[in-house]
Parts: structure tokens; sequence; C-alpha cells
């Protein structure tokens, strides 16, 4: 625009409103116009001078960014309808009334090592060192299946978590830490009912009634065909065992968690914000839809989901999108399934920061990213933390690193001032704007999802994979393309500094593992093991809900591999069916 | 002579030995080296050293690269460096990518591995490494 | 390493079905023989293309790959030799040899191609996402169930851009992962028409010569090559999976045309049934139509439509699987020339169509010719020349130019 242009445009606009045009209208839409005013003389001769540094801003999930927001951009915003207040529906500032005034949010750190003493070992340090809930790691053989002495299991025992392929197991992991009072989170899902079957009878073993034990399973199937890969059985019979432990933990389990519907893998596997908000609350439908399949009642087990996200560092677009995930999901509680019970309407979640935004390279920069990611969390009001040590993308986190990454929420939680009101950043005319615009464009995906038959079908269409796939590699081209900066790596690059001292696992570990689940077997009362072991025959093959029989099961000293290839041998495995 | 209509192409195998879930990697990385021109065979989760080897045979890849984050390297890649030896497809350049640690890597490399890539390395690194030192092909 | 093929008894009773042709092929090769020897080394077309080998230029075009010095007919017998006694790492290596259009590959499918012509090579393609690799991982299982080895050719398209394929099909094929009687080999379809179906059919007659009596060749039914290739086949099953909306793919696609047998996946879908019953509506055309619709087909020189059967199945559970074997298995059986005759001469056709255009472009490309052809395309570029009449004058000098 030439300057004389300019000029001419600044003259007609500021031409001052008459009277009445003035009393006409409303602050909001005023507010629109004087924006227009502003980009085309103020802004439009700035930018003329020094152009911004892009084309176009947007968000991970493709949201443009404005060049300001005004009143006018959130002009459709209802208080009542679409924010509430915080413990009210719909839930958008959150689902305590007093928040962090209240009670902090749970600092979980997600552990498991080598052997369960060891695992043991490190639990108990970090409940001396002031973490309030307990969050278990498995190896990779539990959550598929195997004992630890298993072909498959060869070189993968206690590598990414803790091995337990017995009572004898879980006792000795549990062991010193009072059931009753200490909760308990289990990152497991294929074995999920078997791996509470372990704790429930570790529990009893303790003498602590069910009534009292309290804790969650992720018992989350759908993520693990969409994104993390740790499935065992085909979909269908998957989602029998899923309502199964629904519906035994609603008879005897009050304090139980029954699933953490888990977006955090989708994201580290590639989604957008978006996507992992859409896809997440597609699975916690189709699990809400099962269950009344099983003629569950609403109210009766949704106040015991629980759902599990990623924070990234774009602050903004992270405390958005959890903010709309408390919103949708109170809508489609009550509206979709009629959800009574206030607390069968509220997200309630746990979020890990993100373990992809980590690098190898100058780690201590990952100190930064967690605490960003951290802050994210916490503005956007979730219940439990996880966040990630400096070195995890190199392996599995020191001891030392691990307490700085617990350090990191403690000078959150307590120096930041962050957590003095509910849902702070509330009104902003940007996160109310992309509050929006997240839950726009997350019920777009949500309404591909329904026409191809719902969470399960898309999956087995591949849909939900290949989006997810799409956005990983979309992403992975702009980091090399440089058009995505990631300190440290991309730019700003230091010299390489030798590697840190890293966690390292035992290798004599994975024998006397080995040895244990063979004692196990050989000591045991066959007769008694053999009943059981029918009983879970019968179950899976029935109707009859598995857990009562997993329990006694474990109790008659059946190992978490026998009782998968029970299941294996009614239902199947499943094999991935969708390419890249 | 029947050719001139087309040319040799790069074959990779890229495989998931051992129980982990994660294939992000292996799909970025399957996908890119498309998009660099190989011809790129993937084979999902799951993988034991054999079932890659007997793939590497069937498939007569030039390359194998191994996507591992579960730590199980140090068993898992020296075993499919065997099997594959045992298939006589010791010429094989095998690469292997994920969480491993530089401590591990002179072992591995002593087990068979020729390169390893570790976290941050660009679909273009690896490319321009496969075409540099994937090895002639001998007839029979 | 060195196990032999599968049992021979399998393979002898269906050896009557190519004696017809056998003679034809003799012919076909006593022609070929001069052609043949020019091995026109000048004409590597490895450069550009970043995927490319930085070996092409030995290994590929001028087929002095390896450390052996022998002409590449010498290796390329010594190769079929390895492949007939039953080393599947040569028959490895020959499938590549045959991809990348070598003359190792020409010299070794002289000599297994008498021996070939044995084996039922069954088509399967349909539409993305129909389920056909799962289908043909439950047929091999089927097959494997008789006792008999099976062989899996899967091809993927290429990118036209760069060249490059991602070919993902083995997933679905894990369970046959640790068989070495399941032979699964994927291709890319590297885009060249005509050039897809030679490739794939010569792949097919190595396999056939190694001694598996089941080669399933799969292809996406998008991209008429693709589909030309499945059509080539003894048998062309085409792939169904019942849809949410009405539409049939298979027709949006024009596959029905090509198809021996329609399958429905995922029998136990809602929808299954209904997408089986529209089909078989559709297939079912009436007696006089019918007879209109052969003759006008046969005034045109085509083919006779098929009246393929309709056949619903669920892979995972195997159900409706051994019946669509067994009627695999009948049409295979079948020794009267009307039910194989027709799918091997349209096949003899597309070889000799494939390998005559090849032939042509190499001698075209051919260093010494380049001048002469670089002028003729200048000239029609620049409007001086019709391409039919510098058609005419390439051939006629084609004549006249040296072969080798």
């Amino acid at each position: 625009m030439t300057p004389e242009a300019r000029a001419g445009v600044e003259t007609g606009a500021s031409a001052p409103a008459s009277e009445s045009e003035r009393l006409g209208r409303s602050a909001t839409e005023r507010s629109l116009e004087e924006r227009e005013h502003w980009r085309e003389t103020t802004r439009a001769r700035a930018v003329a001078e020094h152009p911004e540094r892009r084309e176009m801003f947007v968000t991970s999930s493709g949201i443009p960014i404005a060049d300001v927001y005004v009143p006018g951009d959130i002009a459709a915003l209802d208080e009542d309808r679409d924010l509430g207040r915080p413990g009210e529906y719909p839930f958008t500032r959150g689902v305590q009334p007093t928040m962090y005034r209240g009670r902090l949010w749970t600092m979980r750190q997600y552990a498991g090592f080598a052997s369960a003493e060891q695992t043991n070992r490190r639990f108990r340090y970090l409940l001396e060192q002031g973490q309030t809930g307990l969050s278990v790691a498995f190896d990779l053989p539990t959550q598929m299946g195997y004992d630890s002495d298993a072909a498959w299991a060869e070189g993968e025992v206690g590598r990414v978590g803790v091995p337990i392929s017995s009572l004898a197991d879980m006792e000795l992991l549990l062991g010193g830490i009072p059931l009753d009072r200490v909760s308990t989170s289990m990152t497991i899902n294929a074995t999920a009912p078997i791996l509470l079957a372990f704790y429930v009878a570790a529990a009893e073993r303790q003498g602590v009634p069910r009534a009292a034990v309290s804790g969650t399973v992720q018992n989350d199937i759908l993520k693990e065909y969409i994104a993390r890969g740790t499935y065992i059985y085909p979909p269908r019979p998957s989602m029998r065992l899923v309502t199964d432990v629904f519906e035994f933990c609603a008879a005897e389990l009050p304090k139980w968690n029954t699933i953490s519907i888990s977006g955090y893998h989708m994201r580290e596997a590639g989604a957008t914000a978006a996507q992992e908000l859409a896809f997440t609350l597609a699975d916690g439908i189709a699990y809400v839809e099962a269950a009344q399949r099983r003629g569950l009642d609403v109210d009766r087990f949704a106040g015991r989901l629980s759902f599990f996200f990623a924070a990234w560092s774009e602050l903004f677009e992270e405390v958005a999108k959890f903010r709309a995930a408390r919103r949708m999901w109170a809508r489609i509680m009550r509206d979709r399934f009629g959800a009574r019970n206030p607390r069968s309407q509220m997200c309630r979640f746990h979020t890990q920061t993100a373990g992809s935004s980590l690098t190898a390279q100058a780690i201590e920069n990952n100190v930064v990213r967690t605490t960003l990611q951290a802050l994210a969390a916490v503005l956007g009001g979730t219940q439990s933390l996880h966040t990630n040590a400096r070195d995890e993308a190199l392996a599995l986190p020191t001891e030392e690193s691990a307490r700085l990454a617990l350090r990191t929420q403690q000078i959150l939680a307590h120096e930041a001032g962050v957590t003095e009101t509910p849902d702070p950043l509330a009104g902003s005319y940007f996160v109310e704007s992309l509050t929006d615009e997240l839950e726009r464009a997350a019920q777009a995906y949500l309404d591909e999802i329904g026409a191809l038959g719902g969470a399960l079908a898309a999956i087995e269409a591949g849909y939900q994979q290949r989006q997810i796939q799409e956005s990983a590699y979309r992403r992975q081209r702009a980091v090399e393309a440089g058009e995505e900066i990631v300190v440290g790596v991309n730019r700003f690059v230091d010299e390489p500094v030798p590697a840190p001292p890293i966690q390292r696992i035992d290798p004599g570990e994975e024998g006397r593992q080995v040895e244990r689940v063979r004692r196990v077997r050989a000591e045991r009362d066959a007769r008694a093991w053999g009943r059981a072991m029918e009983h879970v025959r019968t179950a899976a093959a029935g109707d009859e809900n598995v857990m009562p029989a997993l329990i006694e099961a474990v109790h008659g000293g059946a190992t978490l591999g026998e009782m998968s290839d029970a299941l294996r041998a009614v239902w199947g495995e499943h094999r991935e069916s969708v390419t890249v | 002579m029947i050719g001139a209509m087309t040319e040799r192409r790069i074959r990779v195998l890229i495989a998931k030995p051992g129980l982990d879930g994660h294939d992000r990697g292996a799909k970025v990385l399957a996908r890119g080296l498309r998009d660099e021109g190989f011809e790129v065979v993937y084979t999902g989760l799951r993988q034991t050293p054999e079932m890659i080897a007997s793939a590497a045979l069937q498939e007569d890849v030039d390359v194998v690269g191994l996507s591992i984050l579960s730590g199980a390297h140090m068993t898992l890649v020296p075993r499919v460096c065997r099997a594959l030896r045992d298939e006589g497809l010791g010429d094989v350049l095998v690469t292997a990518g994920g969480i491993i640690p530089d401590d591990d890597v002179p072992a591995l490399r002593e087990a068979g591995v020729d390169r390893v890539f570790g976290p941050g390395t660009t679909i273009g690194e690896v490319a321009e490494y496969l075409r540099a030192n994937v090895r002639p092909r001998e007839t029979a | 390493m060195t196990r032999a093929g599968p049992d021979p008894a399998a393979q002898s009773d269906v050896r009557g079905a190519q004696s017809d042709l056998s003679a034809a092929q003799s012919d076909a090769e006593a022609a070929q023989g001069p052609i043949a020897a020019s091995d026109a080394s000048g004409s590597s077309g490895s450069t550009g293309s970043s995927g490319a080998s930085p070996t092409s230029g030995t290994s590929g075009a001028s087929g002095a790959s390896g450390t052996s010095g022998a002409p590449p007919g010498g290796r390329g017998a010594h190769l079929a030799e390895r492949v007939l006694a039953g080393d599947r790492r040569s028959l490895a290596r020959l499938l590549t040899e045959i991809e990348d259009r070598t003359s190792v590959a020409e010299a070794a499918l002289r000599t297994l191609y008498p021996v070939s012509g044995r084996a039922h090579l069954v088509g399967i393609t349909g539409a993305p996402g129909a389920g056909k690799s799962t289908l043909v991982a439950a047929l091999a299982r089927a097959v494997r169930s008789t006792g008999r080895p099976a062989a899996v050719l899967a091809i993927d398209p290429s990118s036209p851009i760069t060249g490059g394929a991602l070919l993902g099909d083995r997933i679905r094929m894990q369970e046959h992962a640790g068989d070495r009687d399941v032979f699964i080999r994927s291709m890319a379809s590297r885009g060249h028409a005509g050039g897809l179906a030679a490739a794939s059919v010569d792949a097919a007659a190595a396999l056939d010569a190694a001694g598996f009596p089941v080669v399933f060749l799969e292809t996406v039914g998008a991209g008429q090559s693709e589909v030309e290739v499945a059509s080539i086949a003894d048998t062309t099953v085409v792939v169904e999976a019942p849809e949410m909306g009405d539409e049939v793919q298979a027709i949006k696609a024009g596959l029905l045309e090509v198809a021996d047998i329609v399958v429905v996946t995922k029998g136990d879908r809602p929808g299954a049934q209904r997408t089986a019953a529209q089909l078989r509506g559709m297939l079912t055309v009436g007696a006089s139509d019918e007879a209109e619709a052969v003759r006008r087909a046969e005034a045109r020189g085509r083919r006779r439509p098929k009246r393929p059967q309709v056949m619903l199945v669920t892979a995972p559970t195997g159900d409706g699987i051994a019946e669509l074997l067994a009627a695999l298995d009948r049409r295979h059986g079948e020794r009267d020339a009307a039910a194989l005759r027709p799918a091997r001469l349209a096949r003899a056709a597309a070889q000799l169509d494939a390998v005559i255009a090849e032939r042509l472009h190499a001698r075209l490309r051919d260093g010494r010719h380049g001048p002469a052809v670089d002028e003729m395309l200048r000239a029609m570029a620049d409007h001086e020349i019709d391409p039919y009449a510098a058609a005419d004058r390439v051939l006629a000098q084609l004549e006249e130019w040296p072969a080798g």
C-alpha cells in the first residue's frame, strides 16, 4: 500500500462515528470494527516497515492465530452455558470448586525398574520425598502377557518397567507400602484385568479390605490399537475385558479408577492437540457405550472413568485443549448418555509432559521444556501430573534426574503463584477463542469417526492411525526443513558434551526374576491351580465376568503368562492391519 | 538385454524386533525413505530375529533397518545379525535406531551392525548414508 | 537354505495344462535369439532419481554385477539351476533381477520358462482397504493346510515422483513369517505400463519353476496397470468389503469385468450379506442378454465376458476360506481349454507385447542411435513431422540399425 493510500484509508476510517451509530452497537461489535481500523492503520504501518516473522501463525493443530484478539472474538461465549463455575457443569473451569486452593494435584512419577525389589525401593524413596501416589511402569513381557521366562521375554525383562509374573512378584513390589493409604496407578492395558487381580490379591494378603483399595488401571485398549501397540486379543473380546473391569469394580472396588482413557500415547505417536482431544473422547464414548450395552447404569460407572493427556510446550493451545476436554465430555455425558451425577460428567485427568519433545542433544534443555509443559497442565487444571526427567530421551531416568523432575512440580506448586485461583486464563480473549476452536476441530473429527461407525470401527478401518501417521510425518518434515525449530537440534546447536551417566539395568536381574517365576510354578498346589485355570477358561468362553476367576487363579499360583495364554486360546491374537 | 526401462533401486527392510510397540519412528522413516526414492518393505510390530532374517531373504533387501526403543537392543540386535548370517545374508547392510546409548554402540558394531542412528537423525542423513554404503549385489 | 521344492507329485498332475503352449513358446524363443544377444549396456537408466543405487550402473543395467566375470547368460543359467534346486536365496535374487529387467533375468527365464506353467496363478485385486492382504494370508494358510507350499507376489504402487515405494503387505501376512514354504515377495509397480505385467508374470514363472503350485498375485485395484496384472492371471479374484454406503467399490473401479470370482470380505460385518446379494443381482444377466454380450465381445475380438461366482468370507475366523480355495482348485483342475485357455492366451499376448515394447525401447535408447532419435524428437516437437510418420521412419530404420 502506498503511503498516500494508507493516509486516505486512515482519514476515511477515523472519521468519528455519529452518536446514534455508537449507541446502536454493542461493545463487542465495536471491538471488531476497531480492530479492522487498527489493522488498516497502526498495524499496516508497522508491517509495512517490519514484516512479521511468518506469513501465518498457526497452532500445532493448524488453528490460525489472529494478529490480536478482542472482545468481539468471544461475543458468542455464554458464561453459564460454556464456562460455569469451578466444580459446576460444564466444568470448563475445573472439576473441583476450590481447585488447587484446596488440594494440590497429585505428583505422580511413573517408575518401574528391573525387578520388583528395586522398584519397591524406588517407591519407598519417592514416598519419603513427598510424592503422594505411586505409578507403576511394567516391562513389555508383563504388558504383553508373557512370563519372564517366556521365549518372547528374552532381553526385555525389566527393561521399560517392572516384571510381574506372579503374586509373589506383586507382593515384593508392594512390600511395606500401606495399600489402604497409598493409591497406585498402573500403566497396564491388555493384561489390566490380570494385574488388577494381582493387586487385589496382594491387598487381601495385607489385610486391606477391597473397599479401601484405591488406584487406577490404564485399561484403555483402544488407544493400543491406535498408537501404542501393546494389544494382545482382537478388539471385540478386548472391549469385553474392559467392561468386565468396569462391572467388577462398580460392585467390589468402589475407590478404583477403572480406566484412564489416554490421549497421551496418540500425541506421542504424532497426533496434534485437536486429534489427541478428539480421538480420546471418541474412545471414551466407545467405552461408555460398551458398558451401557452390558447393562450398567451410566451413573454407576462413569464417575470412575478418568483421562490421561499429554502436555506439550505450546502453552496456550494446551490449556485450551484441557478446558475444551472438560466442556465437551460434560456435554457428551449429560446430553448423549443421560448422566445425572455431576461426577459422571467430569473429565478428571492425569497429565504427563511430552516425552517425545525431549531431545537427546543438550539434555539440560529438557528441564525447561518439561517446566513449560507442566505449567500448561497446571493452568489447564490437571488432577495429577508426571514430569519427565531430562535424560529420558537416552534411557530410563537416574535417581537424580527423577528427583529434579519432581522438584520441578514442587516449584510450580509452591513458588510460581499459579495455584492460587482456579482456571486463571479464563476470559482471555485468546484462550477462550482457542478453546472454542479446539472444540470445533475436535468435533469435526468426532463427526467423522461417528460416520465410520464409532471409534472401534474407525480403528478397524485405520482412520485414527492414518491421521496420526500423517501428522507425525508432517512434523518430521517440518523439523527437517527447519520450519519448526527444536532448540539444540536444528537451531542453536551446542558443542556435543560427553553423555551423562544413565540408568543401567543389571542384566543379572533377569535371571533372578526367571528363577522366581519358575519357583512359583514348582511350589504351588497343582490341583487348586488346575481348577482355577479351568474356571478362567470357562469364564472367558462364556459370559461370566472374568475378574473373580482371575483373582481365584492368582491365589492359586497362576502366572500372568498362563492366564493370558488361557484367554489367547479362547479369543486368538490380534494382528495389526493398517499399513503406513 | 531387456533393461533400460527400469533401474536398480535400493530395497530396505524396516523391522521392529521384540515386543516394543512404539512404531512412530519406524513408520516415519519408512515413509521418508519412500519419498527419498527407496523401496521400503515394512514388516510391522513384534518380529523375532528369525522372522526378520526370513523376510530379508525373501525380499532380497540391501538394507535391514532395526528400530528398537525398549532397551532390549543388546539382546535382540546381535540375534538379528546372527540370523541374517545364518541365512547367508552377511553382506546386507544393517542399521539400528531408537534409544541406544552411545556406550552400547561399539558392542553392536562388533555384533555386525554397520551404523547406529541416534535420536534426532534426519531422514536425509539416513538416506545419504544408505546410498553411500549399500554394497553391490552378487548375482547368486 | 537349500530345502528342496515342494513335493513333485503335487506338480506333476498339472503338467498337462501347459503342453498346448509349449510349441508356441519354443517358436518364440527361437525368434528372440538374435535380439537377446544385444546387451545394450550403454542404456543404464539409473541417473537422476535419488533412490537409485549407486551400484546400479554395475549391477542393474549392464548386468555386470557381482564378482563373477561370466556373461549374463551364464550367470542367469546358473541362477536358474540354483532356483530349480530349491535355493530360496537364489529365487529371491532372481526376482530382483526380474524386477530390474536385467539380462541375467532373461537368461534365467529361458531355462525356467519351459519347466513352469504348472502353477495356478491367482490374481487378487480390489479397492484399497478391501482386505486383499488379509484374504491372501488366509488363503495361504488354507493352501498350507493341504500340505502345499504357497507363494505371494504383493504389488504396491511406486511413487510417480520419487520412484520410491512403501511395501506394507507383509504386515498382514505375519502369521506366515516363520514358514519357509510360504514365500512372500513385495514388488513395487515402478510405474511403467506393460513392464509391470511383464515383470510380475516373469516373477510368477520363477516361483512356479521353483515349485510353488499356487502363486497369489495381489495388486491394488486402482490404476490400469495394476488391474491388468490381476486380470492376466489364470483366475482373477476381485475383493470387495461391505460398505457403509450403497456404493460397490469394484463397480466404480470397473473391476467386475475382470473377475472370475468376487469375494466379499469381512463377512461378519453388518452389510456383508447385503453387499453379496447386491453383487449377485448385478452379475446375473438374462440368458438372451448374455448371448448378445458374448456375440458383441467376440465381434470385437475380446475375451468372453465372465459370469463370476460371488462368495462371502471372514478371513480372521477362516469362514468361507476353505470353500474359496476349493473353488480355485476346481478351476485349476479343469483341464478343458475353455476354463483357463483364454486367460493363458491373454497372458501370452501381454507378455509378448511387453517384451517387444521393452526391446524396442532398449534399442531406441541405445546410445549409438541417440542422435537420430533426438533429431526425430526435435522435428516432432517443432511440428515438422507428425508422430505417425516419425514412428514409421524409426521402425524402418530399426531394421537397418545393427542390433548389438
